[in-house]
């Protein structure tokens, strides 16, 4: 079993400080339990089928401590099963990870739930499509098996199905309650409707484009997800991004957030019943998208941060425009945090419900905003500053109380500090190109972007293959770390509290599904 | 009994059929404006019914009977409860048959029908709006029935039509336990409505639905008949409102001729006006309650509408 790796990983480079391991499977495990223990976080978790290189493949996690990033790669045998020690009883949030592994790659972790996490009978059992010998282009039945969910017994005790189909547009995933009446027992939460092959996708395409599919991932953290994926190969290419272009993707970066944060506060107030505030903050969203088209000619920022830079100038007008508007904006959003403040109903309903303790948090290993509104203190912005972050010094916001009114004025007081930031940039702006050279990798090298999105980090590992081909590209998002949370968060809550509790940490489907 | 009583009758059930939908059209409309938004058309209810009534029913494959009558039902009760209530004219000859305890048995009935239907199909969001239907409702019939009540003190009678008459005959008189029955009615005319702050007729959230929880399975004619009987009903429960507390302009008993009839008509028009854009005040202003803060709300309800009968009591003793 213990399998001597031909290759390492020594060569790892990422926009954040990180150093890499080899290690052999009772390593894995002790590496693992140090990390826990120095109050380190599990950021992803992936494999990758390296049988044409050496026979064996490779299951790699990147942890997040107080000094940067440490990435362990851990290589397994070609056996029946490949198989590696589970992380799951030290971070719980491993659990989904492994078994959304074990789907794409058939190597399992020897933890004992095996249920198709992504594989939702689109392809048999035996087949693994991000295994090499794996054509993407094959066509399957749909076999779908029984899902067996966690049954609570007693007496009264029954279960509410909701989705994958909802009442209203949003993403499908299922949710399965056991409930007493209208109190929540247990929540089981069952996702991977939207797993669309990204990963297998890249494998097909040019390291020069990865970034628009990257973009595409989850369209609301287009920004922090083109970047992640720019920032992995710009760090295994060695290119220098300009300071000009560093500016401007942080700039975009804070619009998505700012963009995001008011259309959530606007939901939020709507959920609750109170759809002046949805009325409210989709205005100033919109306007804030307008913006968008002026200073960066489009809405959504999809195809806005290529490799080496970005794609457009601001026009010579518009730094005074964003300027004037973050000024109304700041005002708006200021009169409507109060309105919130003293609108009994609307606190009735926010305070204590849904609420996740600082050690729940903690345990559950929550990141992003989420995991802010309960106390942890962790923005990468804040903690392990990239360019331009490094300049700027961001300010940590936090709430304690980790209900989903803290989750409420979380964003509250994270979209006036991005309104600073914003202001910072375009006051100190430095002139300069937008856009450097970027050449091909060479192969086999490994590079990891991390990028806080205003949900929390995603990341992207980058691996090269030979002239300037994607070897393999692991895309995660927050919300792997970040659905489990509202399994517990729902505890003790009642049904109809639900969807305003989900909406609270509004996590991505389709950035998790992949 | 003369034919022109029925004559007018007829008319009466007529009108309220007919700009039911209007009234509900006129607060969502008023809603629209108090939130900053560009108003739906004043028709957009009727363009909604006509679109249902033109598709095709889908049913579920294990849809009883009672489902399918269910829509009728409701229609059939509330335009029998529009006949009773004195929206117009007092001189009802169904009024007769059905006085306002009638009145609320009708709504019960209603109310039991929809709630069976939604169980009937078997799925959870069914039963589970049809389990807080009911929760809401045996709290807010108890309401409704005090604040008759106080009506009731006031001119011993539990008909409608004669109550406004008594209104009429001494029109000078306020009392005051008619305050705390007017608060206790708009509480309960909100929840029995499924309005803010009990119920939100506009979500998408399917897990705290209430009333649209019920009316998930339906479509096509049958979801345009419970959407017209839920009009009439929030039409009907104004227009007891307006017996109760407002009876100026209904034409009453010896009214005859098309001039108080006009006047009637004018002045319905005007307070349901008034009473829509109150209503689109009240929910803008409110969040939605959580769930179980609903008793509290029904039970102030009732507790306020006990206090004007007590008022009221001790006032007259």
């Amino acid at each position: 079993m213990m399998h001597e790796p031909e290759r390492s990983i020594g060569n790892l480079l990422s926009n954040l400080p990180c150093k890499s391991k080899v290690v052999g499977a009772l390593d894995w495990h002790r590496e693992a339990g140090n990390v826990r223990a120095a109050g380190g976080q599990l950021l992803t978790l992936w494999g990758a089928d390296d049988r044409d290189r050496d026979g064996s493949f490779r299951i790699f996690a990147a942890y997040l401590l107080d000094d940067g990033i440490e990435v362990l790669e851990h290589a397994m045998g070609n056996g029946i099963t490949p198989t590696y020690p589970s992380l799951a009883e030290l971070f719980p949030c491993a659990l989904h990870m492994e078994r959304a592994v074990y789907d794409l790659l058939g190597i399992a972790s020897m933890e004992p739930d095996h249920r198709g996490w992504l594989r939702h009978g689109g392809w048999p059992r035996s087949e693994f499509p991000l295994r090499r010998d794996f054509d993407a282009s094959r066509q399957f039945a749909i076999d779908s098996q029984p899902y067996p969910f966690v049954q609570v017994e007693g007496d009264g005790v029954h279960e509410i199905a909701v989705g994958p189909v909802h009442a209203g547009t949003i993403e499908p995933g299922h949710f399965r309650f056991s409930v007493v009446g209208e109190k929540v027992l247990r929540l089981e939460e069952r996702l991977g409707y939207t797993h669309k092959g990204v990963s297998k996708r890249f494998e097909q395409m040019q390291q020069a484009e990865g970034h628009r599919l990257a973009a595409r991932l989850s369209g609301d953290s287009a920004v922090a997800f083109s970047w992640a994926y720019c920032a992995a190969l710009e760090a295994i290419t060695h290119t220098g991004c300009p300071p000009r272009a560093a500016n401007l993707r942080a700039l975009a970066l804070e619009h998505e957030r700012l963009a995001n944060h008011l259309g959530d506060l606007g939901a939020l107030g709507n959920d609750a019943g109170f759809a002046f505030g949805l009325t409210q903050f989709s205005r100033m969203k919109e306007d804030l998208l307008r913006l968008n088209v002026a200073a960066f000619g489009a809405r959504y920022l999809l195809d806005f941060v290529q490799p080496g830079g970005v794609a457009t100038e601001l026009p010579e007008d518009t730094p005074r425009l964003l300027l004037d508007h973050y000024l109304v904006l700041e005002e708006r959003v200021s009169g409507l945090r109060v309105i919130y403040d003293n609108h009994a109903g609307l606190q009735d309903r926010f305070r204590e419900a849904g609420t996740l303790s600082r050690e729940s948090a903690v345990k559950l290993g929550a990141v992003g905003l989420a995991g802010r509104a309960s106390g942890v203190p962790l923005d990468l912005r804040v903690h392990h500053p990239w360019p331009p972050y490094d300049r700027m010094k961001p300010k940590l916001v936090m709430q304690s109380t980790g209900d989903v009114a803290a989750r409420v004025y979380q964003r509250f007081d994270e979209v006036f500090e991005s309104l600073r930031l914003c202001r910072m940039i375009l006051e100190n702006s430095v002139a300069g190109p937008i856009q450097a050279d970027c050449p091909l990798a060479e192969p086999d090298r490994l590079g990891l972007g991390l990028i806080e999105s205003w949900r929390g980090p995603v990341i992207i590992a980058l691996e090269s293959g030979p002239g300037g081909t994607i070897r393999r590209c692991h895309a995660h998002d927050s919300s792997w770390q970040n659905w489990p949370l509202i399994e517990y968060a729902i505890l003790s809550n009642i049904v109809p509290d639900f969807p305003l509790i989900n909406k609270s940490f509004n996590l991505s489907y389709s950035g998790h599904d992949g | 009994m003369r034919a022109i009583s029925f004559v007018r009758q007829f008319l009466e059930v007529v009108l309220a059929i007919a700009i039911a939908p209007l009234f509900t059209g006129w607060i969502a409309q008023c809603r629209a404006w108090l939130q900053n938004r560009s108003a739906p058309s004043l028709l957009q209810p009727y363009r909604m019914l006509r679109k249902l009534f033109f598709k095709d029913v889908v049913l579920a494959q294990n849809a009883s009977a009672l489902f399918r009558a269910t829509p009728y039902v409701l229609f059939g009760t509330m335009v029998l409860a529009a006949a009773i209530i004195p929206s117009l004219v007092t001189d009802l000859p169904l009024a007769r048959v059905a006085d306002s305890i009638a009145l609320v048995g009708l709504f019960a009935t209603a109310r039991v029908f929809l709630s069976l239907a939604a169980m009937d199909i078997g799925t959870a969001f069914g039963t589970l709006g049809a389990r807080r239907e009911m929760m809401i409702g045996f709290l807010a019939e108890p309401a409704l029935l005090m604040v008759l009540f106080n009506a009731f003190m006031l001119f011993g009678s539990t008909s409608l039509p004669s109550l406004v008459d008594g209104y009429r005959a001494h029109q000078s008189v306020v009392d005051p336990s008619v305050i705390f029955a007017a608060v206790a009615f708009v509480m309960v005319l909100l929840a029995e409505n499924a309005r803010i702050p009990i119920d939100n007729p506009s979500t998408h959230l399917e897990l705290t639905m209430i009333h649209e929880a019920m009316l998930l399975e339906y479509s096509a004619r049958h979801l345009a008949l419970v959407e017209w009987a839920s009009s009439l009903k929030l039409f009907n429960y104004a227009c007891i409102g307006f017996a109760l507390f407002l009876p100026w302009g209904i034409a009453t008993h010896g009214a005859d001729g098309g001039w108080p009839l006009l006047v009637a008509i004018a002045a319905l028009l005007g307070k349901l006006v008034i009473a829509g854009a109150a209503l689109a005040l009240i929910e803008s202003l409110s969040a939605k309650l959580r769930i179980f803060r609903a008793p509290e709300y029904l039970a102030m309800a009732f507790l306020l509408a006990v206090l004007g009968l007590l008022v009221h009591l001790l006032l007259g003793a």
